[in-house]
């Protein structure tokens, strides 16, 4: 075996430079993914310390394992020490199995578990009131947002203020669902009969990309939605627009459009606030988001595609191909139906 | 044949080796011919069809959401089949079944394919001319191996 004693040092550099190949090989996200190590927000930076905390420690014990294995094979086994028995290392070995083996690991977990429950306990206990309350409903597989005293229902986007602490009530209507703001805060879970809470804040005015993060079924990937911080003046305009009714169709096309909207059975799932005449009470079947100020979005379809006339085509007409197994069907409605269709649709701003 | 053992074909019959240089030959004057026709069948390319409009037209009917529609290979998530797939688009006849397939009508049918087809299924969506000039530019480019490690 004189060949691997030749190598040794070679072999330990081809493994290490393997792992290290490992990571630049690894696909670089897009740049709109977020990332918990880019905090904007007061609770996320205490995560994303923990998180480096760990990191760091993982690293010393990485480098210190590896520091020891080199030790050894330089070294190699004491002269004259040809049996199994005599390379044992009698009490020097024992010393380090108990020091490097049981009372350093025992160390290195009780501070990770101590800076936990620390972080645990600064995250949860926010100090400041929260200024704005908003209810958040996980649906497959889409997110339905509801401010309660204003009396604002939309979907997959959450307006918020600035650098203000805003409360999200979380439910589920159907299955365990998780909400996840990676740049803002750790993940909560939507529980079925269960109201949940969390506290976010962004520092920073900007568009905040959220995700499902606990596996709710087929669109579980596609179950997005944005937080958009914005000054004090940008909020409260958007609220003021948000609060509205619809605004009846300003032209023939669009006018045609509600029509179908209304005909073609779109009514059954969605509202359209200030929509007349509604043909049922479909008060108990809220399946899907509330449309009235679509247009006003910046998303469609869980936050999977950009709202445009474009997606919303697609989306409308053959929504079993843009996300397979979503609840909102393939409509068949024709083609000339479709371009009324989404000219009011996208009049709903 | 020790340069044979070089390259690691020692194993290799006669037979075979006359084959290989055969297949590269073949490719060779195939690769050099293609490389050609341009100048033999005097159709020069377009001077505004660049690698840079053909990948601007890429990323444009990423933004407009064609691809909620079409199935237009290289776009992500484009595999919808609401509309017709839009792949090897240079050996269509016709656009939409109605105009033939020219660089032009191309052009005019991304911008307004309501005004040429009234009540088809396929939306107006504001495209620009520059923006339908790139994304023509991009559905007749005829992809190779290089896009595949570009992308």
């Amino acid at each position: 075996m004189n060949w691997l004693k030749r190598y040794r040092y070679a072999g330990a550099a081809f493994f290490l430079s393997s792992l290290l190949s490992a990571c630049t090989a690894a696909p670089i996200s897009p740049a709109n993914m977020p990332s918990m190590l880019e905090p904007q927000g007061p609770a996320a930076a205490r995560l994303a310390e923990l998180w480096w905390l760990m990191f760091g420690l993982g690293a010393l014990i990485f480098l210190l394992v590896v520091a020891l294995m080199f030790a050894a094979l330089s070294r190699g086994r004491r002269a004259g020490a040809d049996s199994a028995a005599d390379s044992r290392g009698g009490d020097e070995g024992r010393k380090w199995v108990i020091r490097g083996g049981i009372l350093l690991p025992m160390i290195v977990i009780a501070v990770t578990f101590g800076y936990s429950i620390y972080t645990l306990a600064v995250v949860e206990n926010a100090p400041g009131d929260p200024a704005v309350h908003i209810n958040v409903t996980g649906r497959r597989w889409w997110w339905e947002v509801n401010y309660p005293v204003e009396g604002i229902t939309t979907a997959n986007e959450i307006h918020i203020p600035v650098g203000k602490p805003v409360q999200i009530n979380l439910e589920s209507a159907d299955v365990i669902h998780s909400f996840w703001v990676p740049e803002l805060h750790g993940k909560m879970d939507l529980v079925p009969t269960r109201l949940n809470s969390i506290i976010i804040q962004a520092d920073q005015p900007g568009v905040y990309r959220g995700q499902c993060a606990e596996f709710c079924g087929l669109q579980h990937a596609h179950m997005g939605f944005l937080v958009i911080a914005e000054s004090n003046e940008a909020y409260e305009e958007w609220k003021s627009a948000q609060v509205q009714p619809a605004q009846s169709p300003a032209d023939e096309l669009a006018a045609d459009g509600q029509d179908v909207f209304v005909s073609q059975g779109c009514v059954f799932c969605h509202t359209v606030r200030g929509l007349e005449d509604k043909p049922v009470d479909r008060s108990a079947i809220d399946l899907g988001p509330d449309l009235t100020h679509l247009a006003s979005r910046q998303t469609i379809a869980g936050a999977s595609l950009t709202a445009n006339t474009g997606n919303l085509a697609g989306w409308v007409s053959d929504a079993q191909h843009v996300k397979p197994g979503a609840l909102m069907p393939n409509t068949y409605i024709n083609a000339q139906d479709l371009q009324a269709l989404l000219a009011y649709l996208m009049s709903l701003r | 044949m020790h340069w044979l053992a070089v390259i690691g074909a020692s194993h290799m019959t006669n037979n075979m080796i006359y084959r290989v240089i055969a297949f590269f030959l073949a490719a060779g004057s195939l690769f050099s011919a293609a490389a050609c026709s341009n100048n033999v069948n005097g159709v020069p390319e377009p001077k505004s069809v660049t690698r840079e409009s053909i990948e601007s037209g890429r990323v444009f009917m990423a933004n407009y959401g064609c691809g909620s529609c079409h199935t237009i290979p290289g776009v992500p998530g484009a595999d919808s089949k609401a509309g017709p797939p839009l792949d090897r688009f240079f050996e269509r006849m016709y656009i939409a079944g109605r105009i033939d397939n020219t660089a032009d009508n191309l052009i005019q049918w991304i911008m307004n394919p309501q005004e040429i087809d009234p009540g088809n299924a396929m939306p107006d969506l504001g495209v620009t001319e520059d923006e339908a000039r790139s994304m023509a530019a991009y559905l007749y480019h005829k992809p190779t191996i290089l896009d595949w490690f570009q992308r």
